[in-house]
């Protein structure tokens, strides 16, 4: 115990309180929102979703009896996988991390609560070595993205000829065979995935490449060009 | 050269501030385009999407239909029919305004600023875009010339050779023998001939498997060199041997009548024969007078403008800029820095810093899908490499089936970022 609390004192001098683990027994009250689509526990089965035991440390869509969709199937080959850090973006914001994932939730924006909702999950994931906080990765830079970040107003024609370097396999008309669509993607969300793999949290060595040289107002201005744009 | 071109120039520039009104009175800036593939088709594209009819645009390419010339491997190996490959220019000439002449460059007077065509006609531009593709350099594989290409095909232009190279390969004896003379650096493509290598094998593996691929190779490395080996080792295991320079391949010599290979003195009897030459920028490019010693077109990194003359741009495989290999996507990530600079001169739109990126897919087998890429910078030197990745041996079987499926994605992609 005394050795959880150092962990957590030195966790929460990061700037992200989701960083540490949070208060289980309330996150167990903020799971209700999640019932609806995932059993956790003993028993617990796939409903909507797949059931969430034993998800620390886990590959990202590794059920071979769930019929997870083309983008999480797509992010299960790029190995994500299941980190205390990588839980914590995609139940913020979870088309940061997954573009085209099915889960209908529009995230959980107060970092604390994020924290004890996954100090919750973590109960169930039942492996030691899974245990995110002995992972190095656990202390790993803030993925919250700055709010001056977010606020940055873009130039969607700026965006306009920044796009040319994406539209050479994102289709413009939101086809996504083998490629997801960025057509028509909500501004933030834009922006938080291309900061996550501007960050490497988000896996892809092409992706990660081309926004890795993108600069804050470059990522927002393409954010703001794709935003406008119409799939057909 | 330099004194009358700069006489030239001050002359135009005072006729400018004369007949001002004369100009506005005049036609649009004229760009003409010569080769309509990744390069030419998208920089055509491009000029008339953004300058909104500003910019008079001519594309001139002589096939009606294109072939790419990537993802013609796939074709070899059965993994895509051939008229997936065909696309036509039709919507850049209805939905973007942009006049498409089928007919080949075979003259361009830089004094004159004119283009002559093969049928006579002679188009004027302000701006012209060379993106030519390659040719062949005469006598680099001895023995080889365009008129024993029916017998020892390149198919290292998308057409009729490459359906010529796999009747070939199909209608080959059982357990013969199918060789690549590849080619020496640089060339169209760096993982080409070895992606080419893995889909020939893929289709005799099922068809003739008791097939042998020999590659006779000039150069020490290659790309992607270990994901390939790796790559045969585990599907086509015993079927592919090369020969490198230590072997004597770069003193090899080619008899199209006896079907033969001679390795550095020793005679190979081959019953395919796939020579792939050494390559130079497409011919027009040293017709306009702007190669250099290498057979290249040397470019300002930051515009894409031939060094020799700036009212030239050069694109894709033709142009020598520096670390970019010669694809279809350095062609077309090359042509949207172009049509930047060439709206920035001739309407004054804005210019920003040129930036490129590359990535190169290969198939080595069913759902074994490998990439290679890099993204550049514009020096004042050369285009340089800023950061890199390639795909990893020993990738799960997931991995590398996602990274097929997203070359699908890139090929449906380049070819409407190119169409429209």
């Amino acid at each position: 115990m005394f050795g959880r609390l150092l962990l957590l004192a030195i966790l929460g001098a990061g700037p992200a309180a989701a960083q540490g683990l949070g208060d289980a027994a309330r996150g167990a009250e903020l799971f209700g929102q999640c019932k609806r689509c995932h059993q956790i526990g003993a028993g617990a089965v796939h409903r909507i979703g797949p059931h969430l035991n034993r998800i620390f440390g886990r590959k990202i869509g590794a059920h071979d009896d769930y019929p997870y969709s083309k983008s999480m199937k797509r992010a299960a080959a790029d190995g994500l996988i299941w980190t205390l850090e990588t839980l914590d973006t995609y139940i913020e914001n979870p088309k940061s991390l997954v573009s085209g994932t099915r889960m209908n939730f529009g995230g959980i924006k107060d970092a604390g609560d994020r924290a004890d909702l996954l100090a919750y999950l973590r109960q169930f994931s039942d492996n030691p070595a899974n245990i995110p906080e002995a992972e190095p990765t656990a202390t790993a830079t803030d993925h919250d993205i700055d709010p001056a970040i977010l606020a940055i107003q873009g130039d969607p024609a700026y965006g306009e000829y920044l796009s040319g370097e994406c539209t050479t396999c994102h289709q413009v008309d939101g086809e996504d065979e083998g490629i997801p669509s960025i057509t028509a993607w909500p501004a933030e969300d834009f922006v938080i995935a291309l900061h996550n793999y501007k960050r490497k949290t988000r896996p892809h060595p092409v992706m990660q490449m081309i926004a890795g040289r993108l600069n804050d107002e470059e990522i927002a201005a393409l954010a703001a060009y794709f935003a406008t744009l119409d799939a057909n | 050269m330099l004194n009358r071109r700069g006489f030239l120039s001050s002359v135009a520039a005072t006729g400018v501030a004369f007949s001002a009104p004369m100009v506005l009175a005049q036609a649009r800036p004229r760009v003409v385009v010569v080769g309509g593939g990744a390069g030419g088709a998208t920089v055509a594209r491009y000029l008339a999407k953004d300058s909104k009819g500003a910019l008079d645009i001519t594309l001139v390419e002589p096939t009606r239909t294109y072939y790419t010339c990537f993802f013609s491997n796939l074709y070899l190996g059965g993994f895509r029919e051939w008229e997936s490959l065909a696309h036509s220019y039709g919507k850049l000439a209805a939905d973007y305004g942009i006049n498409v002449v089928h007919d080949l460059a075979v003259g361009v007077d830089r004094g004159a600023k004119t283009v002559t065509l093969g049928g006579g006609h002679v188009l004027p531009y302000d701006r012209l875009v060379l993106s030519p593709g390659i040719d062949f350099k005469d006598g680099s594989v001895p023995g080889w010339g365009l008129e024993s290409q029916n017998i020892m095909p390149h198919a290292y232009k998308a057409g009729s050779q490459t359906q010529l190279l796999k009747a070939q390969v199909e209608n080959m004896r059982e357990g013969g023998t199918f060789c690549m003379i590849a080619p020496p650096n640089p060339y169209r493509c760096p993982p080409g001939p070895y992606e080419r290598v893995s889909m020939i094998a893929h289709m005799l593996k099922e068809k003739n498997p008791t097939a042998k691929i020999l590659i006779v190779d000039p150069k020490e490395r290659y790309s992607k060199q270990g994901l390939f080996e790796e790559g045969w080792m585990k599907h086509y295991p015993g079927m592919i041997d090369r020969i490198g320079p230590d072997f004597g391949a770069a003193n090899t010599e080619v008899r199209p009548d006896a079907m033969e290979v001679v390795i550095d003195g020793s005679v190979e009897k081959v019953d395919v024969c796939n020579v792939i030459p050494a390559q130079k920028a497409g011919v027009i490019a040293a017709i306009a007078g702007i190669t250099d010693d290498a057979g290249w077109a040397p470019v300002i990194p930051h515009t894409m403008q031939s060094r020799m003359d700036e009212n030239i741009h050069v694109l894709g495989d033709a142009s020598a800029q520096g670390d970019m290999p010669k694809s279809g996507f350095s062609a077309n990530s090359q042509a949207k820095v172009a049509a930047m600079a060439i709206r920035g001169a001739l309407t004054g739109s804005s210019v920003f810093p040129a930036k490129f990126s590359n990535t190169c897919w290969s198939l080595i087998a069913t759902d074994d899908g490998v990439k290679v890429g890099a993204a550049y910078e514009a020096t004042d030197e050369k285009i340089a490499s800023v950061d890199s990745f390639v795909s990893q041996t020993g990738e799960d079987a997931a991995l590398r089936k996602a990274t097929y499926e997203e070359s699908l994605g890139w090929y449906a992609g380049i070819t409407a970022d190119m169409f429209g």
